[in-house]
C-alpha cells in the first residue's frame, strides 16, 4: 500500500514539528506520527496552542496556529512526536473585549477544548484542586479503542423498559455497599449489577457522568459545616468527556476505559443505560463567572445573550447554552453521536429540554431544528430520546414537546395528578382514568410511549419521603429552607418525619407499595428513582444537589431494614414484565376489537360496569384491561383489574364477570403484609367470592383472571 | 524505571517477561514481541508480569492486542501481577480475558 504523503512535518516551531492540519473532526485526534488539533472560533483574531506536560503548572510550549493553518472558521494544526498519554492541550485565543457586542475574548486565559475526550483536574473526586494552576480542567487526547467483543446497543422496545434513575457516586459510595473496587465509581458499580438485575430493572438512567467540577461554588454548611458540593453534576464542563471523579482509573487516566466497561457489563447483563445530559448551560455561569471553555472561545455563538450582551438564564444557573445556533447544533449532535458511537449509550435523557426549543434570542420555536435533527439522525436512530419537557424560563411543553414522531418525556402531569390521589386529594378521578392509559389527552397521536411515567426523580422527595413530610426540610443546603420546590403534594401520614409509631409506618410502606402498584399497571414507561425499592429517605430534603453524604448515598442496610419493600418492589416490577397487556405501544380503543367479549379497557366503579365520574366520588377507580387485546391481539395474556381506594375506610368493589369460564385471582393487595400482599405470577389464589371484593383503606388490589 | 521485554518460545508457549513500566512509550516493543509469539503460532501466551511496576492506558491496549492478535482459542495468562497493575487491568474490566495466577503452574498452563 503507498504511504501517504501529508503525514510528514511541514514546519517547525520551538522544536516542535508540525504541518497545517484536518479541520474535522474537531478536538484532538491521534494521527499516524501525532496529534491533530482542531477547533472553531468565528470571532477570534488569533489562536495558539498551549501544551502542558500531564498535571504541570506551566505550559511546555505555545505554538500559534499559522495563518496558513486556518481554513474558514477553524484552525487546525498536527504536531508530531508528541507523547499522547502525557500530554494536555489547551487553546489561547485573542479577540476583541467588547461585552455588550458579546465578545468576552481573554488571551490571559488557557481554555479547554470543548471537544476534549478526557479531562483532568479533578482526577480523583473530591480532592483540594490547586486554584493557583492557570489550567484547572485540562484537556487530554485519546485513543477510543476498546475491546467491546460482541456488545453493542440492546434496542429493547422502549415500551418494555423499566427505568431506574440513579447517581453513580450515590450508589456505592456507602461502606455498606461493601464493594471490592473505589466507593462511588464505574466499577463499583459493576459488582452492584446483580443487585439491579434481581429488582429487575432493565434500563439505568445515569444523573450526569460529563465531566463536571464537583468544587463549583463548593462551600461549608452553615449547619453541619460539611463541604458541600457541586454534587449532582447539572453544569457540564465538557459534553464529550466521562467524569473522571467517578471512575477508580481516574487517577491513572483511564476513566473512558472504566466507563465502557460498565456499559459492556450493563449490556451482558440485558440493562440499557440512558446517559442524563445537560445542553441547556455550562459551568461557566454568567458574566461573572469562570472562562473554562466557550466563554472564551466564541462566547457570542455558544451562548444565547441579551441585546445588551448579558447572558440569557432560562437554565436557572446563570447562562443559556445557544442550541439553535448551526455551529452549537452541529456539537450537541457531534457530541450524542460520539456517545451512541463510541459508548454504545442506549439513550439520552435531555435536561430542561424546553430550551434545546427556544431560538437563539429565546423565543420558543415551532419547528426547532436541534430537536428535528435529533429526531431523525442516523447514529441515533434506535437510540431512545426523553425530554424533561420544561425549563426555567417558565416555558412547559408536557404533552406539546416538539417530538418528530421519536421524543419520549418525563410526564410530569402523571406524577403531580398521582401524588395528589393518593394523598386524598379531590377531583382527580377522570385525571387518573388518564394517567393510567398512558396519557392519551396528551399524546393522543404518539402512543402510551411519549410517557415516561414516575412519581420521584433526583429533582424532590424520594417516595418514602414523600409519605413521610408535608413539607421540605432543607437546612442543610444552607440556604434556610428556602431552595427547592414547595409544591410536593406530599402527605407525611400523619408525623412529620421519622417516627417508631407501628400505624404510621404500616401506613407509608402500604402508600408505597400503592404508588408502585399504580406505576407498574400503568401504560407508558415507568420510572423509579434509585433507593425508592429501600424506602431511602433524604430526612425531607427535596434537593439534595449538593450533599455528599448520608442524604444521598445508597444505605445498603436498608434492604433488610425494609425488606418488605424490596420484595414488593421486586415483584410488581415482575409482574409488569410478566404481563404484555400492561406495555402496549398504542393507546386503547375503548372496545372489543379481537371479538374477546369484553372491551380492551373498561371503568368500573364499586358497582361493576359502573364507574362513577361524578363529583360524589373522590376516592375510588377501578379498571379492567382484556388480556386477548394485549400487543393489539397478537399476544394472549390474562385480564386485570385494579381497584383502587384512597378512602380512609375499607369499601366493597364489585367485581366485573369474566368471559369464557376464566376466574379472578389476588395478584397483589397492598392492604396485606408482606408475603400475601404480591403474589408470583401462577401462584395467585383463587378469589372465593367471584363477585365483590374489599379494598381497605388507602389500598390497591390487582386481580387476574384466568 | 526502563522498560524491558523478552520473549522466550518453548513447547508452543510464548512466555514474554515484562519489567519496569509500560505505556505508550514502550507499548511498541512490547506489540512487537507479541507479534513474534503470533507468528510462531503460540498455543499459549504467558506474561510474568512481577517486575512491572506500572501500566498505562497504552499497556492496557497492549493486553488487548495481545487477545486479538493470538485470537480467542489462544489462552493469556497473566502471573505475579503487582497490585497496582491489577487494579486498572480489574476496573476496565479486561481481567475476564485472561486468567491471572500468583505465580507460574506447570499443571495449569502447561497441563
Amino acid at each position: 500500500m503507498v504511504e501517504r504523503i501529508d503525514v510528514y512535518p511541514t514546519h517547525i516551531h520551538e522544536g516542535y514539528k508540525l504541518r497545517p492540519g484536518q479541520t474535522l473532526p474537531f478536538g484532538a485526534s491521534i494521527v499516524p506520527g501525532g496529534i491533530n488539533f482542531s477547533i472553531f472560533s468565528s470571532h477570534a483574531t488569533t489562536c495558539i496552542l498551549v501544551l502542558f506536560e500531564k498535571d504541570a503548572d506551566k505550559p511546555l510550549v505555545e505554538i500559534p496556529f499559522l495563518e496558513e493553518f486556518r481554513i474558514g472558521n477553524v484552525y487546525s494544526m498536527t504536531v508530531f512526536d508528541i507523547d499522547y498519554e502525557n500530554i494536555e492541550y489547551g487553546f489561547r485565543m485573542d479577540g476583541p473585549w467588547d461585552p455588550k457586542n458579546g465578545h468576552r475574548f481573554d488571551k490571559t486565559k488557557v481554555l479547554m477544548d470543548p471537544y476534549a475526550k478526557v479531562i483532568g483536574g479533578r482526577d480523583v473526586w473530591g480532592t483540594n484542586p490547586d486554584w493557583d494552576n492557570v489550567y484547572q480542567h485540562r484537556s487530554r487526547p485519546v485513543l477510543n479503542d476498546f475491546d467491546w467483543e460482541h456488545d453493542k446497543p440492546l434496542e429493547l422496545p422502549i415500551e418494555d423498559l423499566v427505568i431506574y434513575e440513579m447517581h453513580v457516586r450515590s450508589f456505592t459510595r456507602h461502606e455498606s455497599s461493601k464493594v471490592e473496587a473505589t466507593p462511588g465509581t464505574f466499577a463499583g458499580m459493576i459488582e452492584k449489577i446483580p443487585y439491579l438485575k434481581e429488582l429487575g430493572v432493565n434500563c439505568v438512567e445515569l444523573l450526569p457522568i460529563y465531566e463536571f467540577d464537583e468544587f463549583e461554588d463548593s462551600r461549608r454548611s452553615p449547619i453541619t459545616g460539611e463541604m458541600l458540593f457541586q454534587y449532582w453534576g447539572y453544569s457540564t464542563v465538557g459534553f464529550f468527556a466521562p467524569k473522571a471523579g467517578y471512575a477508580a482509573t481516574g487517577k491513572y487516566g483511564m476513566q473512558v476505559d472504566e466507563f465502557k466497561n460498565l456499559v459492556k457489563e450493563l449490556h451482558a447483563n440485558g440493562i440499557e443505560i440512558i446517559l442524563d445530559v445537560v445542553f441547556n448551560h455550562t459551568a461557566e455561569g454568567n458574566e461573572n463567572g469562570q472562562y473554562v471553555s466557550f466563554r472564551g472561545i466564541d462566547n457570542k455563538i455558544y451562548y444565547m445573550l441579551t441585546p445588551d450582551g448579558y447572558y440569557f438564564n432560562f437554565s436557572g444557573t446563570g447562562n443559556t447554552l445557544n442550541c439553535n445556533h448551526p455551529v452549537v447544533r452541529n456539537m450537541v449532535l457531534d457530541c450524542l453521536r460520539y456517545w451512541a458511537a463510541e459508548y454504545h449509550i442506549d439513550g439520552f435523557r435531555f435536561d430542561l429540554a424546553a430550551i434545546l426549543g427556544r431560538d437563539q434570542n429565546g423565543a420558543p420555536l415551532s419547528n426547532p431544528p436541534l430537536l428535528e435533527q435529533l429526531a431523525h439522525d442516523p447514529i441515533l436512530a434506535k437510540c431512545k430520546l426523553i425530554a424533561e419537557a420544561w425549563d426555567a424560563g417558565g416555558l412547559y411543553q408536557v404533552g406539546v414537546f416538539p417530538a418528530y414522531g421519536r421524543w419520549a418525556e418525563w410526564n410530569g402531569k402523571y406524577r403531580d395528578a398521582l401524588r395528589k390521589f393518593i394523598k386524598g386529594e379531590e377531583n382527580l378521578i377522570g385525571e387518573m382514568a388518564s394517567r393510567v392509559q398512558g396519557s392519551p389527552d396528551l399524546y393522543a397521536t404518539r402512543g402510551p410511549t411519549a410517557s415516561i411515567n414516575f412519581i420521584t426523580a433526583h429533582d424532590g422527595f424520594t417516595l418514602m419521603d414523600l409519605v413521610s413530610y408535608n413539607g421540605k426540610h432543607n437546612e442543610a443546603n444552607g440556604w434556610n429552607n428556602t431552595d427547592g420546590a414547595n409544591d410536593n403534594d406530599s402527605w407525611n401520614s400523619g408525623w412529620e418525619g421519622d417516627t417508631t409509631d407501628p400505624g404510621i409506618i404500616q401506613l407509608r410502606h402500604r402508600q408505597v407499595k400503592n404508588f408502585a402498584t399504580i406505576l407498574m399497571v400503568s401504560q407508558g414507561i415507568p420510572m423509579i428513582l434509585m433507593g425508592d425499592e429501600v424506602g431511602r429517605s433524604q430526612n425531607g430534603n427535596n434537593n439534595t444537589y449538593c450533599q455528599d453524604n448520608l442524604l444521598n448515598w445508597f444505605d445498603w442496610s436498608l434492604l433488610d431494614k425494609n425488606a418488605d419493600l424490596l420484595k414488593f418492589f421486586q415483584k410488581v416490577i415482575n409482574f409488569r414484565q410478566t404481563h404484555a397487556v400492561l406495555r402496549s405501544r398504542t393507546h386503547y380503543r375503548h372496545a372489543d376489537y379481537v371479538g374477546s367479549g369484553i372491551p380492551d379497557i373498561s371503568f368500573h366503579g364499586t358497582q361493576a360496569w359502573q364507574p362513577d365520574w361524578s363529583a360524589n366520588n373522590q376516592h375510588t377507580l377501578a379498571f379492567m384491561l382484556s388480556g386477548d387485546h394485549a400487543k393489539g391481539g397478537k399476544v394472549h395474556d390474562d385480564h386485570i383489574y385494579v381497584a383502587i381506594n384512597t378512602y380512609w375506610d375499607a369499601l366493597s368493589f364489585g367485581l366485573p364477570q369474566l368471559p369464557h369460564g376464566r376466574r379472578w385471582h389476588m395478584a397483589i393487595n397492598t392492604s396485606m403484609p408482606t408475603p400475601e400482599d404480591i403474589w408470583q405470577p401462577g401462584s395467585e389464589p383463587l378469589l372465593g367470592d367471584q363477585h365483590t371484593v374489599w379494598v381497605g383503606n388507602r389500598s390497591v388490589i390487582v386481580l387476574v383472571g384466568r | 524505571m526502563a522498560f524491558e521485554s523478552s520473549l522466550v518460545l518453548e513447547n508452543g508457549i510464548a512466555k514474554i517477561t515484562l519489567v519496569g513500566e509500560l505505556d505508550a512509550s514502550v507499548a511498541p516493543q512490547f506489540q512487537e514481541k507479541i507479534k513474534e509469539a503470533a507468528d510462531a503460532h503460540a498455543q499459549k501466551l504467558v506474561l510474568m508480569m512481577e517486575g512491572l511496576v506500572y501500566m498505562s492506558s497504552a499497556g492496557l491496549r497492549a493486553l488487548v492486542y495481545a487477545k486479538q492478535k493470538m485470537g480467542a482459542q489462544v489462552k493469556i495468562y497473566l502471573i505475579a501481577t503487582q497490585d497496582q497493575v491489577v487494579e486498572p487491568i480489574k476496573q476496565t474490566g479486561f481481567h475476564y480475558s485472561v486468567i491471572m495466577l500468583p505465580s507460574y503452574d506447570a499443571s495449569v498452563i502447561e497441563g
